[in-house]
């Protein structure tokens, strides 16, 4: 389990992550919502050990993340930034490959292989596996990208904002993955997302933050409702109920 | 590209590079070990291939790593300031100590050579506009920089002439007992592909080598010795060689991909295929004089970094 507990994080003298305290439940998709500027990427940063916290402290298994060697931490925690945008020239496989960097240090193994093809199969790259990272698509890097971390095969996986930049399809497609993984890998899936319709139909808990703050924290069902959505979002959001989902009409809404 | 050509290529130029020259040498000479022939063979030849051969693998390795760990295409020792840091380094030397032993120069290249790509990438680290070509025209200026301190105290002192004498990339002097400071790189390049993944991974930025549990600041700073410690040999033996370092690995880069394992050994072989038919040209253009193989190199890989500047901007963004 992770254990985020009284966090913060000033940038100068303004706070961007002020006393934030929230556990992740294991086997779960816990979503990161929030106006911009929340300090939403902050905080997973700070899980991640890419940012180092002011005050506080993140718990992985009872123990501080600081105190983790890299290479375990690397075996059980993966991140992957909104910033991963990357100007190499690796092809599809080599890049999955190098998310089993953690345990072979790049000489791969007979299992090493394993995990990547079982990784290429899971995202559906088979038929680019051998193509060079600059010659696909948004989505399709995107795909690669989460294919290594799959491959990193860790208990928790951080992904800031993966949805950027993607078409609905793509969204679409890539919050089913998460999902599978959840389900079936039994992982445990962090995601810091812009759109809460994605957090509503995909999460099963919501951490909600406005101004570095935490404001909401609960299952999903508990923070999908108009009066929950104004505290964090300042409008008024109408909450339709379709298929079982909920989904926020916000695109009118009075603030 | 197979390794096996750029390898064979390799092969025959080194066998024409021996057999080009001033005075006329045939294989059947050698075959009286008294001749003279055979003593030049020794002496000036076989030291001017070795010289070659580890200057040309180890500059284009040294452009490699640069372009991996500045993440930018177009850095190298020359567009990064390293060399012209180097050249300051020697001058210093000089200034400091009357009579400078070799050791002393080698020190204090190899520290200003360090110490000036360092502040290079600190440069980097604080520039917000990351455009692939500002950032070498920075490295660029910052490089001129350092070359016009040294150009003001070397003619303050008296030094210029010594100084140009470097700036001339140059196999003419290289003769045995003058050049074998440059198998130092031999270990330096094999440090090079042990650490090819590390680097690699390091290429992929901070976060993304952390994510993998890289300890990204130890192994960009063994990257920069290394790069200081090729560049080092290169310039207090046979001087500066422009471009080497920036179009060697970019275009093993466009066939090949950016995976240091993979492109290490390209890109060595390439880098001597390049410099050998560069020295072999500036030998035979003027026979039986020569022209100063920076001055070939120059001519030759301005073309292509300008062929690369043109019409790669879109590659090297990506």
């Amino acid at each position: 389990m992770i254990e985020i507990k009284g966090l913060t994080k000033r940038f100068g003298k303004k706070p961007v992550v002020e006393d934030v305290s929230v556990k992740i439940e294991s086997g779960t998709i816990t979503s990161f919502i929030g106006p911009n500027g929340a300090g939403k990427s902050t905080l997973l940063s700070m899980v991640s050990r890419l940012l180092n916290a002011d005050t506080g402290e993140v718990l992985l298994d009872q123990n501080n993340v600081q105190k983790w060697k890299s290479n375990e931490f690397a075996r059980r925690v993966s991140i992957l930034k909104q910033s991963n945008y990357i100007n190499v020239r690796l092809t599809v496989r080599e890049l999955i490959a190098f998310g089993r960097y953690p345990y072979s240090k790049g000489r791969l193994t007979a299992e090493d292989e394993k995990f990547v093809d079982q990784a290429i199969e899971y995202m559906n790259l088979n038929e680019m596996q051998d193509k060079f990272l600059d010659e696909l698509s948004g989505g399709q890097k995107q795909r690669a990208f989460i294919a290594m971390v799959i491959a990193q095969d860790t208990d928790y996986i951080l992904l800031d904002e993966p949805l950027n930049n993607l078409d609905m399809k793509h969204s679409v497609q890539i919050m089913k993955i998460l999902r599978r993984l959840v389900d079936e890998l039994g992982k445990t899936v962090v995601i810091v997302l812009h759109d809460i319709n994605f957090a509503s139909v995909y999460s099963d808990r919501i951490v909600a933050l406005k101004d570095g703050k935490l404001v909401k924290n609960g299952p999903t069902h508990e923070i999908i409702n108009s009066d929950a959505l104004r505290d964090i979002y300042d409008m008024d959001i109408p909450i339709q109920e379709q298929n079982g989902c909920r989904i926020c009409v916000y695109f009118n809404s009075h603030t | 590209m197979r390794l096996w050509m750029l390898i064979i290529a390799a092969i025959v130029l080194s066998f024409l590079s021996l057999f080009i020259g001033a005075i006329d040498i045939k294989p059947s000479d050698l075959l009286d070990w008294e001749s003279d022939e055979t003593q030049i063979f020794l002496i000036s030849r076989v030291p001017r291939l070795m010289a070659i051969i580890l200057a040309g693998a180890g500059m284009s390795i040294a452009g490699l790593i640069m372009q991996s760990l500045s993440r930018n295409k177009f850095v190298s020792p020359t567009t990064a300031g390293t060399l012209d840091a180097a050249k300051l380094g020697i001058l210093i030397s000089m200034l400091f100590f009357t009579n400078t032993t070799y050791l002393q120069e080698i020190i204090f290249c190899f520290a200003f050579a360090l110490a000036g790509t360092l502040v290079f990438m600190q440069i980097l680290d604080r520039v917000k506009f990351k455009d692939v070509i500002f950032v070498p025209l920075i490295g660029i200026m910052y490089g001129n920089i350092l070359s016009s301190i040294t150009t003001f105290f070397g003619y303050e002192a008296d030094l210029l002439q010594n100084i140009s004498s470097w700036l001339m990339g140059s196999f003419t002097l290289v003769i045995s007992g003058r050049y074998e400071l440059l198998y130092v790189s031999i270990p330096a390049v094999i440090l090079a592909y042990l650490y090819a993944n590390k680097f690699t991974v390091a290429g992929m930025g901070e976060d993304f080598a952390k994510n993998l549990g890289l300890s990204y600041k130890l192994v960009l700073n063994i990257g920069l010795i290394l790069v200081a410690i090729i560049s080092t040999t290169v310039v207090l033996t046979v001087g500066v060689i422009p471009f080497l370092g920036l179009i060697v690995p970019n275009i093993v880069s466009l066939y090949l991909g950016d995976n240091l394992r993979k492109t290490i050994p390209h890109t060595a072989v390439l880098g001597i295929v390049f410099l050998l038919i560069c020295d072999i040209l500036g030998r035979v253009i003027i026979h039986p004089y020569e022209i100063p193989v920076n001055v070939t190199v120059a001519v030759i890989g301005s073309a292509i970094f300008l062929i690369m500047l043109f019409r790669g901007r879109a590659y090297a963004k990506k």
